[in-house]
């Protein structure tokens, strides 16, 4: 039997979640459920004081996928980054007293895609297998600023000191781990 | 539109995770709104944050979760997904993007200068967090940034205009990252007024105490 990879159970999650929206399926949301709660509940407990608050918000996570889940589009990337991002936004409202201010596309001012979704959703299909990949790649000193700063709500001056290196170390091994990613997916890098 | 100028990787990384201060992540959002270049790269940092997710998992049994979540979902049968809001009336291509019109209080032709001699005006915005120091800058065509001094980071986004620093141009859309090392004098090009997006260190953090002393008076 062959092994399933990370790329088949993203395909496989993004096909549960499309059952949410558009069939509000419960069976398809109980599997997603029982995949992503001890995962979003463990991120919150990163930051919340004990596990009942960290419980109430992998609830309010996964409330929030179920009511949201029409709006997922499959070619814009995959299900556990859509979920990261909701996780995210909430632990934010939870934790920090600020805002975290985010880019509106259906402001007039707001620069469209120049790209067409046809390649979007090819690159969409891979990513999740090639990003798995070159993250589980990447040298340890690398690996650990990315769990460090996804995970802590740390700033890179606070992850400096406290890793006892220079702020530029932080911001040079970022653009390292970052190029490599970037080679592994394909993507074009080297904006700056 | 080119943008040149663009958001350094550890920026983008921490506006991806959340940990980026409220000021810092206005002009970053706010050159997002400007640059699908970059978003495609927020996307890349983002789905490293879906598979960062993957690699957690408490050992907790989940079936008490699923029940309590079980009874939730018959409350909410039928709470549909709400329709994404329309966009403000006020706004125009080539103004000010969100998010940072809303901070500004208005778009580019209704904000309220306040001067700060030598044709050069400011709008400070306030913000929750307390590392940044956040404006809106309105540089005379030809004129340098005024009371330009700084000792962390100092974020420029252009947003009408444009300005001249180092021998590079930094036009519409464009960002400037400079840091405490970095010794600059950016000068608005001569056609027109530049306006411009300035984040900094909040000032007490990193000045000497003679400067902090003096602060109060210079106003800054």
């Amino acid at each position: 039997m062959r092994r399933q990879t990370q790329g088949d159970k993203a395909r496989d999650m993004a096909q549960l979640l499309v059952a949410v929206g558009s069939a509000r399926d419960i069976e398809a949301f109980e599997e997603l459920f029982r995949h992503f709660a001890p995962r979003v509940r463990a991120y919150m407990a990163r930051l919340a004081s004990d596990s009942q608050l960290a419980e109430e918000l992998m609830q309010e996570t996964m409330i929030s996928v179920w009511n949201r889940a029409a709006s997922y589009d499959a070619s814009r990337g995959a299900v556990s980054t859509w979920i990261f991002t909701i996780a995210r936004n909430l632990r934010i409202d939870a934790f920090r007293r600020e805002n975290r201010p985010a880019f509106d596309p259906a402001d007039p001012a707001f620069a469209p895609d120049e790209v067409s979704p046809a390649d979007v959703e090819h690159d969409a299909r891979q990513l999740s297998e090639q990003l798995h990949r070159a993250i589980s790649a990447l040298p340890e000193e690398q690996a650990t600023l990315l769990r460090l700063s996804f995970f802590e709500d740390q700033s890179h001056s606070v992850i400096a000191s406290r890793l006892n290196i220079p702020l530029g170390t932080v911001k040079s091994r970022m653009r390292l781990a970052f190029d490599k990613l970037r080679a592994a997916i394909g993507a074009s890098g080297d904006l700056s | 539109m080119t943008i040149r100028h663009h958001i350094s990787d550890d920026l983008l990384v921490s506006y991806a995770a959340g940990s980026l201060a409220e000021g810092w992540s206005l002009a970053v959002a706010t050159h997002l709104a400007l640059c699908p270049a970059c978003r495609r790269q927020l996307s890349i940092a983002e789905g490293v944050g879906g598979q960062m997710l993957e690699t957690l998992a408490d050992d907790r049994a989940s079936d008490d979760s699923w029940a309590s979540m079980r009874n939730r979902l018959s409350e909410v049968q039928d709470s549909s997904v709400p329709a994404s809001k329309p966009a403000a009336s006020s706004a125009r291509s080539g103004g000010l993007p969100e998010p940072l019109r809303s901070y500004a209080g208005g778009d580019l032709d209704t904000l309220k200068w306040r001067s700060l001699g030598r044709g050069a005006y400011h709008i400070p915005i306030r913000t929750a967090d307390r590392e940044t120091k956040v404006r809106l800058l309105r540089i005379p065509a030809g004129q340098p940034v005024p009371e330009h001094s700084h000792g962390g980071r100092e974020l420029t986004l252009v947003l009408s205009g444009s300005f001249v620093d180092s021998q590079s141009v930094f036009a519409r859309g464009d960002i400037e990252d400079a840091d405490a090392s970095l010794t600059h004098q950016p000068i608005a090009t001569a056609e027109a007024d530049c306006i411009c997006l300035a984040v900094t260190d909040a000032p007490l953090k990193f000045r000497s105490w003679i400067v902090r002393a003096m602060q109060p008076m210079l106003g800054i």
